[in-house]
């Protein structure tokens, strides 16, 4: 009424015969706010691509321990005399290449990192409280690192000629 | 002189399509008592009918107070998803004979929700978790209708698998992660995320494919296949969920 040129001018949305439209210039429709709206309050949300890398990791490092393991396997139990074989001289043996050195070293890694990795998960999907969470992390992160760095000392630091 | 009457009494209940079946329902009135207890509903029934007619039949003629959601009854509206003997499934399209009616029927409340009175649950967590990834078509220059946005039918058919959701939680609420603390995105809001990052028209993949990057968003999926299972609509939910994890890999990669 006050303003005849938006009455008239209503060629799109609302026809005659849903009467007036509620809304006009002077009186628009309420604006929605999208959901989920990134603003100063919202917490972080998401570490980076943390997630991302750990589910890819697990893929990978799974395709690579299976050569590693299954090959580990067999020059430890199977081939040339079997498990019966095993003692110092036949691991000073071994570690004497940086072959199987790298070998070792790599297999400790990745299946340390891959078991801890998939306790993670288990740990983020069945402790129901932060606490209970926070515990159980902090004693998996610490026997993980613990035994890397334990395997990878031993290693390094091999002697064949200890007393 | 008896034979023929039992004759008889033996035709007509070979000619009869009912029999007696057992409901054992999930009861919880937070009014009455915090536990929740089963109870049990002897009816006569057609097996041809379906659980949501057995569940109309205690309503509306042994307990009053029995109470569920359901409303177009024809698996369309997704109100009455409900775990019927250890299963998610809609009660109205799920029928007795199917389910081996020999044995009691377990109905119960869909799990991971909070339960609110027998076999209703808050579905508000779904929903926010729905709203989260922007289930709208979302355009860069302009948002109004203003002109028709073409497709072509291939461009169509990428996604079609995930128009089909009714949103009715079945999945979600099968999903062994999403029972843990709830704070999972769950298949229904990724399926529906898939649904736009897919099509061609819409041009916030990116963003939704950024809130599904989130800890609690598609890496927390452990391809149980659950949610597919669960689907009365037949979606190929953890192939959806599994296509988004391909997005997000390979967008960088």
């Amino acid at each position: 009424m006050s303003n005849n040129t938006v009455t008239t001018d209503k060629t799109a949305g609302i026809g005659p015969v849903e009467g007036e439209s509620l809304y006009n210039v002077d009186n628009p429709a309420p604006y929605i706010e999208a959901p989920r709206k990134r603003t100063k309050k919202t917490p972080k949300s998401t570490r980076g691509n943390f997630e991302m890398a750990a589910w890819l990791f697990m893929r990978l490092s799974g395709i690579v321990l299976v050569v590693l393991v299954i090959g580990h396997l067999l020059i430890q139990l199977v081939l040339d005399g079997g498990v019966s074989k095993i003692g110092f001289a036949f691991v000073a043996g071994r570690w004497a290449s940086p072959f199987w050195q790298v070998w070792d070293l790599l297999m400790l890694w990745l299946a340390m990192l891959h078991g801890a990795n998939g306790l993670r998960t288990v740990i983020n999907d069945y402790a129901e409280r932060a606490n209970t969470r926070l515990w159980l992390k902090g004693l998996l992160y610490t026997a993980t690192v613990f035994t890397i760095l334990l395997g990878t000392l031993v290693i390094f630091t091999f002697d064949p000629n200890i007393r | 002189m008896a034979t023929p009457v039992m004759d008889k009494v033996e035709a007509e209940s070979a000619a009869s399509p009912y029999i007696t079946v057992t409901f054992r329902v999930r009861r919880f009135n937070p009014e009455v008592s915090a536990e929740a207890v089963w109870e049990d509903f002897q009816l006569e029934i057609d097996p041809k009918e379906r659980v949501l007619d057995g569940l109309h039949k205690i309503k509306w003629d042994l307990d009053g107070t029995l109470t569920f959601r359901r409303s177009c009854a024809h698996g369309i509206c997704g109100s009455d998803a409900m775990r019927i003997n250890g299963k998610n499934r809609l009660a109205c399209k799920t029928l007795i004979k199917d389910i081996n009616p020999e044995k009691p029927i377990t109905v119960e409340p869909i799990k991971g929700l909070t339960v609110l009175k027998d076999l209703v649950v808050d579905m508000e967590p779904f929903f926010q978790a729905y709203r989260d990834v922007m289930p709208f078509l979302i355009t860069k220059d302009t948002n109004e209708p203003t002109r028709e946005r073409l497709q072509s039918a291939e461009d169509r058919e990428r996604f079609d698998d995930t128009t089909k959701c009714i949103l009715c939680a079945a999945c979600t609420s099968s999903c062994p992660v999403f029972w843990n603390d709830g704070q999972y995105f769950g298949p229904a809001a990724i399926v529906n995320a898939h649904r736009f990052i897919f099509d061609s028209r819409d041009e916030a993949g990116e963003q939704r494919l950024e809130i599904l990057n989130d800890k609690d968003g598609v890496w927390r999926c452990r391809t149980t296949f659950n949610c597919t299972d669960a689907c009365p609509r037949g979606i190929e939910v953890t192939k959806a969920i599994a296509e988004v994890k391909k997005a997000l890999i390979t967008r960088r990669f």
